[in-house]
């Protein structure tokens, strides 16, 4: 099909055994690529024993997949995906890069990696040219280690595979940091020195079989496409777009550090114990003018380039790089843990990217640990003398080091905010639960929804496929803009859907029309397919295990903080209102096809083909 | 265009310290050279050794053009406005042009047997187009002059690294370069 490389490159890594298999045309277009395409392959192969599928045991797929879109929509990303180790579902978590370009021109539309290699490895890739290679010599080294390591010896192997041919550029590496070779379950799939899969928990599942790295090169041309006139003018258009938003481009998302909080108070405080400041110190312009040392980066195709490289010059931090850091690791890694100094902040974001640890999952994770130390729950003992007040970077550094190490609590933490709570509650004969702020085991995006001025709305974390996932909630109607059908397409196509923003709603079919020849309705696409890649979702989701399992009733939930009055800010007092929330999650289900109990109907599952499903869910519904 | 216009010698200013890393300077030199998207056929490739230090690398129209004189079959020559022009039929492949380059640019076509050299685009380098229209700016189209040394900006991949590597990271630097 146009716009796909036409195969997908396997890996069994307990064989030291690698094929390509082909997608056929008709599963493409249903299901596109990316995320979409990982639902429908994790259903065929794993779905009849999803529930004994243990997450990071031998027996779960890591897949990363292109799109059709990957590479000619300005803004080149691959989705990362698999069985999730924090939900047990499936999530769609796709990271930046010329990775997915270089793969794709490599030949291949994605990877698919099974089993586990008897000691670590890293896969090279070259067009045809498939290594494992040892990774014995990186293993336990950080990410900016990590990356120097394999560019160098990424080039060297090159140069002896197109011998002559000129310096070759470096290739692309995705790899994981010391917390996935640890299994941490807030560990992620990393890429250069700050960019990360971080939802689901996929750097534990690629240390669970071993992975240290994938490191591509290819040298075709990315795919034929369908019109390729019509492809200029719509990156053009793209590109046009994108270069209107003046302040997105200059800032990046780090203006939010201070507005989410500031003025829509939806920025997760103390481990969400407020969600409203006014600290000046935390502007983007002290971010800019103290630590930018490149104010516009960006990754294949990008035009927005709304990243920018940080480092600390002086003082007590000095020496740390990082990204910008972008809204989420600034509120996760900053205003969760008390930190409001620019410089702490991009020390505590910088030191996630080294160790690979999801900066989102591990900062919830810490301000959780926070909150408990306020609380005195956990002692100096219990932290092995760390003083874990709230803002003292060090403390929190030194604890995701143990969390990345799984070293004495760190051992704990390392499972996630929820699976950690169920730890502690038991170690210490009470119940710390209630100040977990997660939903199904994934900690919740920096957006906080007591307000009601920030974009979510009551059920969006609570009824989304992806849990926590703030990029990907459920919103009403479908066919907004902000709802995760929408976003499933730009998962399922590839792209980053930055560039996507203010761009006519028409514009993605388009696009979709001129790289692969298939006309793709809303009508299609809304009503069928996204809705057939989220039954597929929510079953997996539903169906679990081994360790935990789902209920609707009870977990298609809001975490309790949130229904806690806002303590401070303009909208002090205000919390989610029970009712309200119950109400939108009752037509939710309604819209998306699921019945009172939150499974998706039979009728629905039939018409939309999905008949295997429905008698899998069967045993849900009698025990519902 | 005017005709003594199109005739003008030019050369492409580089800022390095600006390249976002976008690499929409190879989107458009691969698309308007081979109506595809393809990196590594793009006669301007983004390195990136170190993250963030991404740059542009291509041709410098040196000015006693080392390429064209050590090539065998005179399959390279210079035109009217300066650029490295190349008879893809003569080329052998032979890659001595990438041996004589200070800057080791010129890398071969990856699926034909030619070398690719910038060519300035007849004129209106597609690379600084979208660069410019992007804001970056780190290319920049400007007139080629007599008595300028171009030539010592012929600098490998290693080489413009290393530089821009101590101008962002400073010290650090040394501990994040692939040597």
């Amino acid at each position: 099909m146009l716009g796909y490389a036409g195969k997908i490159l396997e890996v069994d890594l307990s064989a030291e055994k690698v094929q390509t298999t082909i997608q056929r045309e008709e599963v493409l277009k249903e299901f596109i690529g990316g995320r979409g395409l990982a639902t429908k392959i994790l259903w065929d192969r794993l779905g009849e024993k999803w529930e004994t599928i243990n997450p990071i045991g031998e027996e779960n797929l890591l897949l990363f997949l292109t799109g059709p879109l990957t590479g000619y929509f300005p803004g080149g990303r691959i989705c990362v995906s698999g069985k999730s180790p924090q939900s047990n579902g499936v999530i769609g978590s796709t990271i930046a890069g010329e990775f997915p370009v270089e793969l794709k021109c490599a030949g291949y539309d994605g990877i698919i990696v099974s089993g586990k290699a008897d000691e670590p490895v890293y896969l090279f890739i070259a067009d045809a040219e498939i290594q494992i290679l040892s990774a014995r010599h990186i293993w336990g080294k950080n990410g900016k280690q990590t990356v120097r390591v394999l560019t160098k010896e990424g080039r060297e192997l090159l140069k002896q595979l197109f011998l002559g041919r000129g310096e070759p550029k470096e290739p692309a590496i995705i790899y994981i940091g010391p917390a996935g070779e640890n299994l941490v379950r807030t560990a992620a799939v990393m890429g250069k020195w700050t960019h990360a899969a971080g939802y689901g928990g996929y750097g534990a599942v690629m240390g669970s079989k071993n992975l240290k790295a994938v490191v591509v090169k290819g040298s075709s041309a990315l795919p034929e496409v369908y019109n390729v006139e019509e492809v200029k003018h719509l990156i053009d258009d793209v590109c046009k777009k994108c270069y209107e938003s003046v302040d997105f481009r200059r800032w990046g998302t780090s203006s939010a550090g201070y507005n989410v909080g500031a003025e829509r108070s939806a920025e997760p405080i103390k481990n969400w114990q407020e969600e409203w400041h006014d600290e000046e110190s935390f502007k983007v312009e002290e971010f800019e003018k103290r630590l930018w040392i490149k104010k516009a980066w960006g990754d294949f195709g990008c035009p927005t380039t709304c990243l920018k490289m940080a480092m600390v010059k002086t003082g007590q931090f000095k020496g740390a790089i990082g990204d910008n850091p972008d809204y989420e690791l600034q509120a996760y890694v900053g205003t969760n843990l008390g930190v409001f100094t620019p410089e702490a902040n991009v020390y505590l974001a910088s030191l996630m990217d080294d160790l690979g640890l999801c900066g989102i999952q591990t900062g919830n994770v810490l301000g959780f640990a926070g909150e408990l130390y306020q609380r005195r729950i956990l002692t100096n003992e219990d932290l092995d003398g760390l003083k874990l007040e709230w803002g003292n970077a060090e403390a929190f550094a030194e604890l995701a080091k143990k969390i990345a190490h799984r070293q004495g609590l760190g051992d704990v933490l390392a499972e996630g905010t929820f699976r950690a709570a169920i730890k502690l509650s038991k170690l210490k004969g009470l119940d710390v639960l209630r100040f977990a702020v997660h939903v199904k085991a994934v900690a919740i995006g920096a957006h906080g929804i007591r307000s009601g001025k920030d974009y979510p709305m009551e059920m969006s974390y609570a009824c989304s496929v992806q849990a926590g996932d703030h990029t990907s909630v459920a919103y009403l109607p479908l066919t907004h803009s902000a709802s995760e059908l929408t976003v499933i397409f730009h998962d399922s196509a590839v792209y980053c859907w930055f560039n996507a923003f203010g761009q006519p709603q028409d514009l993605k079919w388009k696009f979709y029309k001129a790289v692969t020849g298939v006309e793709l309705t809303p009508k299609e696409w809304y009503e069928t397919k996204a809705l057939r890649i989220i039954q597929l979702q929510r079953a997996m989701l539903l169906l679990g295990g081994p360790d935990f399992r789902w209920n609707p009733r009870l977990h298609d939930e809001n975490p309790l903080r949130f229904y806690e009055p806002l303590p401070s800010g303009p909208w002090k007092g205000k919390a989610v209102d029970k009712k309200r929330f119950e109400e939108l999650r009752k037509k939710y289900y309604e819209a998306v096809g699921w019945d009172e109990n939150g499974i998706p109907k039979p009728e629905v599952l039939k018409r939309l083909g999905l008949a295997d499903v429905d008698e899998v869910l069967d045993r849900l519904r009698r025990n519902a | 265009m005017l005709s003594s216009e199109k005739n003008k010698k030019l050369w492409i200013a580089r800022d390095y310290g600006k390249c976002s890393g976008c690499r929409r300077c190879e989107v458009a030199c691969s698309l308007y050279h081979e109506n595809k998207i393809w990196p590594e056929a793009s006669r301007i490739r983004v390195f990136m050794l170190v993250p963030g230090v991404e740059f542009p690398h291509f041709c410098v129209q040196c000015q006693d053009y080392p390429c064209v004189d050590v090539c065998p079959v005179n399959a390279l020559s210079i035109n009217q406005i300066g650029a490295v022009t190349l008879d893809k039929e003569a080329c052998i492949g032979c890659g001595k042009c990438i041996d004589a380059c200070p800057g080791r640019v010129p890398h071969l076509h990856p699926e034909e047997n030619y070398v690719l050299i910038c060519d300035l685009c007849d004129g209106s380098p597609q690379c600084v187009k979208v660069c410019q229209e992007g804001g970056w700016k780190a290319l920049s189209k400007v007139d080629r002059k007599e008595n300028v040394d171009y030539r010592e900006h012929a600098k490998t991949p290693e080489v413009i690294t290393r530089e821009l590597a101590l101008v962002f990271y400073g010290e650090k630097a040394e501990e994040l370069i692939p040597c």
